[in-house]
């Protein structure tokens, strides 16, 4: 391959590892027991970029991004955070889980979940002090819940869940966001304050991977999208990889035509 | 009498013991709230269950070494030790196979259970050593307890107490979201292995005291209870403590001046009573509450769905709706709205006329999630947005502007 293939959107040059790309998955492949969920992937997801990752239920979506945030270990294979191996880059990177990975009926507020994203950086013994309520409570501000910062978790709407987890998310405040699902189940007042949110995040340089399920939403709120089938279909700009031809390849069957007609060509 | 036992007057042997039963209440109660938090309080049960080889091969290790078996110390390394193994036993099991942890802690707590009962058994035939009083482990024994029995109970109490208030933040984001928590950097397997690792440490220190069968429920029962009375991490810590070291307290107490109750059982039927009277009556999450809320709810339902049903001219034949219509003074006896009511019941149709419009409007789709069929509209919308709503519902029909 040539220097000028290599090349990024914004004209730096990327190195085999991916050295300078936010994110840089190499061969990794990681299996419930014997049957793979996600097989011997490569990704690239360049600094200042919004990458959809895409596919059918059980193509290991979820996996990967796990594996890459060292949440589940990988079988085969390593990912890089900004050139560095994820555990050296922690303070650079923010989750945001499926909404119904946690128990919401736990003992705490919404205030104190946001406060979670900042235990790292307290450290064991640190002090909560005002300043970091000041900060959690401007993350609530940014996804418009910090009317509900004393409310019990329990008793938020699914939408207001995923928005705390959003500014739990913030208050990381990193350079390199994962987000699964963070569209499942809302309304559509809270997909569009997320989407606002992430939107405003790439404009500030920063970087967001999320898991998406709805195919039509695609073009309109990411500039890249990774195609994953437990191995990888397609990779790139929306141009390049979501296209009528990917899309059939990840989904097969599984997706009418006329619902690849609608989302990939009419856009 | 009882006043004297819970002053601390009832003699030297029980003082020691309520005040090591407070300490190992309160200890318990904070490090139990973690386990109950990360859902896996039956573990305890298998850690305690397995303490009980441990101590019976310590004893025969003392024996050997020419001791008489007895010090509490030696013991307490011993089913430790054991102890650990069992944790380990299951987080293998669990691990490595496809056992749920249910069925790992069962087969572990039995197995461990019965190897060690065989110990026991065997020591009884042995005729060196003062094996008298071993078995007051299963269900503790307070009768012999010495000063630095006391001192032992204290200083490993007081010493988990503290490790559990340095790691509750972490202890707390694991239990919450443990997929957040790795995501973070934070090693879950070791801080499961740490809580358990605090739980075990409690278990042992409290042998002597409620014995390794009851243990348990000092671990569970005060979280479970403190539940009920906050909503806060801090808070249930705060509570189980205090509902623990009463426990410890009273129960202590209590059985100081009935020397034929055992201190073990006292203590956790102490326990209990406090879950008792929370599950009932706790303000929040209580069953009563729960009961007055629903029935307070139902109330409000039908009185809103009678005014709708007056408003739009609709029967009304339920009787329960009826029956509040009337006593709120809103329907005469023979079901015909008074003036209050057709008031009442045209404001709760504009309501609802009112909420229709925002729900269908994507511009009102933040206000549209309070709705609930009793929120009334001017507690979530400005008038202003009032307003507009009305501009978009329009005249009457037919009638002239």
């Amino acid at each position: 391959m040539t220097a000028i293939e290599l090349a990024t959107s914004n004209g730096t040059l990327m190195d085999d590892h991916g050295a300078d790309a936010a994110l840089a998955i190499r061969s990794m492949t990681v299996s419930y027991g014997q049957k793979p969920a996600v097989f011997s992937v490569d990704m690239t997801v360049p600094r200042g970029s919004m990458t959809a990752i895409i596919g059918p239920n059980g193509a290991g979506k979820s996996t990967l991004l796990k594996a890459a945030l060292g949440v589940i270990k990988p079988l085969a294979g390593s990912a890089t955070v900004f050139g560095q191996p994820v555990e050296n880059a922690r303070a650079r990177i923010a989750y945001v889980p499926q909404r119904a990975s946690v128990d919401w009926d736990f003992p705490t507020r919404v205030l104190d979940v946001v406060l979670m994203g900042l235990y790292r950086e307290l450290g064991l013994l640190g002090r909560l002090r005002g300043t970091h309520k000041t900060r959690a409570m401007e993350c609530l501000e940014r996804v418009d819940m910090q009317d509900f910062a004393k409310r019990q978790i329990g008793q938020l709407s699914g939408g207001q869940q995923q928005r705390v987890f959003l500014a739990r998310a913030l208050a990381q405040n990193a350079d390199l966001y994962f987000l699964d699902e963070p569209f499942s189940g809302v309304d559509a007042a809270t997909e569009k304050a997320i989407i606002n949110v992430l939107q405003g995040l790439r404009a500030d340089g920063k970087t967001v991977v999320a898991v998406h399920h709805d195919l039509s939403t695609v073009p309109d709120y990411f500039d890249r999208v990774f195609l994953i089938n437990t191995t990888r279909v397609a990779e790139g700009t929306v141009e390049e990889a979501f296209t009528p031809q990917t899309l059939q390849e990840a989904y097969g069957g599984r997706l009418a035509m006329g619902q690849l007609g609608q989302t990939a060509l009419g856009t | 009498m009882l006043w004297q036992a819970l002053t601390l007057q009832l003699g030297y042997n029980a003082t020691l013991v309520t005040l090591g039963a407070t300490l190992l209440g309160v200890a318990a109660g904070v490090t139990g709230t973690f386990l109950f938090l990360r859902k896996r309080a039956l573990v305890s049960d298998a850690i305690s269950h397995a303490t009980l080889p441990g101590v019976g091969l310590a004893f025969i290790l003392m024996v050997a070494m020419g001791g008489d078996g007895r010090s509490l110390l030696g013991l307490m390394l011993g089913s430790a030790a054991s102890a650990w193994i069992g944790l380990l036993c299951i987080s293998a099991l669990t691990r490595r196979t496809r056992l749920a942890e249910d069925a790992a802690i069962g087969a572990v707590l039995s197995v461990f259970f019965g190897i060690g009962i065989v110990f026991l058994t065997f020591i009884q035939t042995m005729s060196e050593g003062r094996q008298a009083g071993l078995e007051g482990f299963l269900l503790g024994s307070t009768a012999g307890m010495l000063y630095s029995d006391a001192v032992i109970i204290a200083v490993g109490g007081a010493t988990v107490l503290l490790a559990v208030t340095a790691f509750r933040r972490p202890l707390s984001a694991v239990a919450f979201d443990p997929e957040f928590a790795a995501s973070s950097g934070l090693n879950v397997p070791r801080l499961d292995l740490i809580m358990m690792g605090l739980v075990m440490a409690i278990t042992v220190v409290g042998l002597k005291i409620v014995g390794l069968i009851l243990i348990v429920a000092l671990l569970i029962i005060p979280p479970v209870t403190a539940r009920f009375w906050s909503e806060r991490v801090t808070g249930v810590l705060w509570v189980a403590g205090i509902f623990g070291g009463v426990s410890g307290y009273l129960g202590a107490a209590l059985s100081a001046i009935a020397p034929a109750l055992p201190t073990g059982p006292v203590i956790v039927l102490v326990s209990f009573a406090m879950f008792a009277l929370s599950l009932l009556f706790a303000p929040a999450r209580g069953v009563l509450a729960a009961v007055l809320k629903h029935l307070s709810f139902q109330r409000r339902v039908h009185v809103r769905q009678g005014l709708l049903a007056l408003a739009q001219g609709q029967p009304i034949y339920e009787k329960l709706t009826l029956r509040l219509l009337r006593r709120a003074g809103l329907v005469r006896a023979d079901g015909v709205a008074t003036s209050d009511g057709k008031a009442r019941a045209a404001k709760a149709l504009r309501d609802e006329t009112r909420w229709q419009m925002a729900r269908s409007r994507e511009e009102f789709a933040l206000a549209a999630t309070f709705y609930d069929g009793l929120t009334e509209i001017e507690t979530v919308l400005t008038g202003d947005q009032i307003n507009e709503l009305d501009r978009l519902i329009g005249a009457p029909k037919g009638v002239r502007p």
